[in-house]
C-alpha cells in the first residue's frame, strides 16, 4: 500500500473511533437478528441440522452487508463536503482515498463478524471445520467484505445526497434475506426460489456453510469466488470513474 | 506568457446542452491578485475547476505555473492550492489533525510538519481551538482552517473560490487581510467573488464573467470608469427646495421614481459629501435625508452587458444598494 493510503487509513480509523455509534450499530443489529431467528423463529424451520449451525454462515454474510451503509454515508459526505475535491487537487494517489475506506470498512466488518460468531457459539453453534477450512472461511469472509465494500463505495459516490447514499445499500442488506441464509432455497415458493438460487449470496453462503460444517463444495466455491471477483471489479471500476468524474 | 502564473486561451465547457464557458481567455501575472467577478451561475467555479485539474475543458488550453492543465496534471497539482466555495475540512478531525493530515500528504518531515502546523494555527488565530473537532468551528473559523490547510503545501498559486461568501463582515475583513499577506509573500491569487467591493479592494486585475463570456477585463480603476459612478441621493421636503438644489448642483438629476429626490454625482467620500452639504446649507436648502449609493455588481452588469445579472447576488457588503452613511 502506498504511503498516501496509509495516511488516509489513519484518517478513517480516527473517524471510526470518533463515531462509535456506527460500530455499535454494525455489531448490535445483526446480533438482534441472529437472536430473533435462532432463538425465536428458527425452531419452526426444519433444515435437517441444528438451526444455529445452519443459520450462522448466513448471519455472518448478513453482518458483512449490514455494516456497509456507514461506508456509503462516509464516502458520500466526503464528496459533498468538498474534502474529496481537496484531495483530488493535491498531488496524491487517487485511489488512496478509496482504498483506505475499503480497509477501514473491512476492519469494522471483522469486528462485527467476530462478535456474531461469538454469539453463535454462545447459542450452541458447533462448526466442524478443520484448520484449513477455517482459513478458507476467513479468506472468503475477507473476500466478500472486500467486494461489497468496493461496490458500496461506488454506490456512495454515485448517490446525490448522504440520505440517498444510505438508501442505496438497502438492496445489498436485503439480498442475503432472499438467499439460502435463513432457509434452504428449495423450501421457498416458486419465483423466490429461482431468484434465491441464482443470486450471488446463495453460492457465497453455501460455500461458507460448507467450509464451516466441514463439507466444502468446490462448485459453489468457484461460483462464489467468481461473484465476489466480479462485484469487486465492477465496484472498483465504477468507483474510480465516479471519483474522477465528479467535481 | 512567460511571466504568467495562469494563462488560458479559449476555454470552453458544455454540460449536456448548457454552455457554461464559452471561450474564456485569462492572463494572470505572477505575484498578483486576479479576481473573476460574476453572479451565481456565471461559470466562475467551472473556470476554477478547469484550471485546478478537477474537470477537463471541452476546448481551449490553459497553463498554470507553466504546465498544461490537461496533460501535466501532476505538475499543476504540485504547484497549486485550492480553497473552494464550501470549507473542505474534515469535521471529525480537530483543527490540528486537519493540518497534520495535509502535512503528511505533503510529505513534510515530522519537525517541519510540527513547525508549519504550529505557525499556521497561530497565524490564523486557531491555536486555542486546535484540539477541538472542526465540526464545532464557526463558519469563519472553518474558512480559516480551510485556507490554512491549503497553505501547508506552500503553493505558488492559490485559487480561492468565493472565499468570503456567507461570512460575517468581521470574518470577511480578516480573510481580506490574510489574502493581502499571502500576496506580499509572493503568492499568486486567483479569486472568484460575487462582490464588487471585494474585487475592488483586493485585486490588481478584475475580469467580469457573464454566462460563460468575459465581458470586461482590466484594473479596478479601468472597470469603474466603464460603470456608472457612485452618487449621493438627497431627499427634500418640497418641490421648491428641489428646484433650488437643481440650480445649485450641476449634473444633478431628479430620481425616476420619487421627484423629491435628487441624484448628485459624487465619489461618496466624506470630504466631498461634507462640501456638498455645506453648499446646500449656505443656501438654506434643507436636506431631509441623504444616502450614498456605490455601484454594485448589478450596476456593473447592467453597464457591461445591458442586462441585469441573471441571478441576483445574495446579500453581501456591496449589494446593499444604499449604504447610508
Amino acid at each position: 500500500m502506498s504511503t498516501d493510503s496509509v495516511i488516509m487509513l489513519r484518517r478513517n480509523f480516527k473517524h471510526t473511533l470518533r463515531n462509535p455509534v456506527a460500530v455499535f450499530n454494525a455489531v448490535l443489529l445483526p446480533i438482534v437478528i441472529m437472536l430473533m431467528f435462532v432463538g425465536e423463529i428458527g425452531g419452526a424451520f426444519n433444515v435437517g441440522v441444528k438451526y444455529v449451525d445452519y443459520a450462522t454462515p448466513g448471519m455472518i454474510v448478513l453482518t458483512i452487508c449490514y455494516g456497509l451503509s456507514a461506508t456509503a454515508l462516509a464516502v458520500n459526505s466526503d464528496m459533498a463536503k468538498g474534502i474529496i475535491n481537496r484531495f483530488k487537487v493535491m498531488d496524491i494517489s487517487r485511489s488512496a482515498v478509496l482504498s483506505a475506506q475499503v480497509v477501514a470498512t473491512m476492519a469494522r466488518t471483522l469486528i462485527a463478524v467476530a462478535a456474531i460468531i461469538g454469539v453463535a457459539f454462545a447459542l450452541g453453534f458447533r462448526p466442524h471445520a478443520s484448520f484449513p477450512e477455517w482459513l478458507g472461511a476467513i479468506g472468503l469472509i475477507l473476500l466478500i467484505s472486500f467486494a461489497t465494500s468496493w461496490f458500496t463505495i461506488a454506490l456512495g459516490l454515485a448517490a446525490k445526497t448522504p440520505e440517498s447514499a444510505g438508501m442505496t445499500v438497502v438492496p445489498l442488506i436485503l439480498l442475503p434475506f432472499l438467499s439460502s441464509a435463513i432457509v434452504p432455497a428449495d423450501k421457498m415458493g416458486p419465483g423466490i426460489r429461482q431468484f434465491a438460487e441464482y443470486q450471488p449470496f446463495t453460492p457465497i453462503i453455501e460455500t461458507l456453510r460448507g467450509l464451516l460444517t466441514g463439507h466444502p463444495s468446490g462448485s459453489n466455491a468457484i461460483t462464489a469466488i467468481a461473484w465476489c471477483a466480479g462485484i469487486a471489479l465492477a465496484g472498483y471500476l465504477w468507483s474510480l470513474s465516479s471519483f474522477n468524474k465528479r467535481a | 506568457m512567460s511571466n504568467s502564473a495562469i494563462a488560458a486561451r479559449g476555454l470552453r465547457k458544455t454540460y449536456k446542452d448548457k454552455t457554461v464557458l464559452d471561450g474564456v481567455d485569462l492572463d494572470v501575472g505572477t505575484g498578483t491578485i486576479f479576481s473573476l467577478l460574476g453572479p451565481n451561475g456565471a461559470g466562475k467555479t467551472t473556470t476554477v475547476n478547469v484550471l485546478t485539474t478537477l474537470i477537463k475543458a471541452d476546448g481551449g488550453t490553459a497553463r498554470v505555473a507553466g504546465h498544461d492543465v490537461a496533460t501535466e496534471t501532476k505538475a499543476v497539482r504540485a504547484a497549486i492550492g485550492v480553497t473552494g466555495q464550501f470549507a473542505a475540512v474534515d469535521e471529525l478531525l480537530t483543527g490540528q489533525e486537519n493540518l497534520q493530515l495535509m502535512a503528511d500528504l505533503n510529505r513534510l518531515g515530522s519537525g517541519d510538519a510540527r513547525r508549519v502546523v504550529t505557525d499556521l494555527l497561530a497565524r490564523f488565530d486557531l491555536t486555542e481551538s486546535a484540539q477541538k473537532l472542526a465540526s464545532t468551528y464557526s463558519g469563519g473559523m472553518r474558512r480559516k482552517l480551510d485556507l490554512a490547510m491549503t497553505l501547508v503545501g506552500s503553493p505558488e498559486i492559490i485559487f480561492l473560490d468565493e472565499p468570503t461568501t456567507g461570512l460575517d463582515p468581521r470574518s470577511r475583513r480578516t480573510m481580506w487581510d490574510i489574502i493581502r499577506q499571502l500576496v506580499a509573500d509572493g503568492v499568486t491569487i486567483f479569486l472568484t467573488t460575487q462582490y464588487l467591493e471585494e474585487a475592488d479592494r483586493l485585486a490588481d486585475r478584475i475580469a467580469v464573467l457573464d454566462q460563460g463570456h468575459l465581458v470586461a477585463q482590466g484594473t479596478p480603476a479601468e472597470l469603474k470608469r466603464q460603470i456608472p459612478g457612485s452618487h449621493v441621493r438627497l431627499q427634500f421636503a418640497s418641490d421648491l427646495q428641489v428646484d433650488a438644489a437643481l440650480r445649485l448642483l450641476p449634473g444633478s438629476t431628479r430620481d425616476d421614481e420619487d421627484d423629491l429626490i435628487l441624484r448628485v454625482p459624487s465619489d461618496g467620500g466624506a470630504k466631498s459629501v461634507r462640501a456638498l452639504l455645506n453648499e446646500l446649507d449656505a443656501q438654506s436648502i434643507e436636506v431631509e435625508e441623504f444616502s450614498v449609493h456605490t455601484p454594485d455588481l448589478d450596476d456593473v452588469f447592467l453597464a457591461l452587458t445591458g442586462h441585469a445579472s441573471t441571478e441576483a447576488a445574495t446579500a453581501g457588503p456591496a449589494t446593499a444598494k444604499e449604504n447610508a452613511r
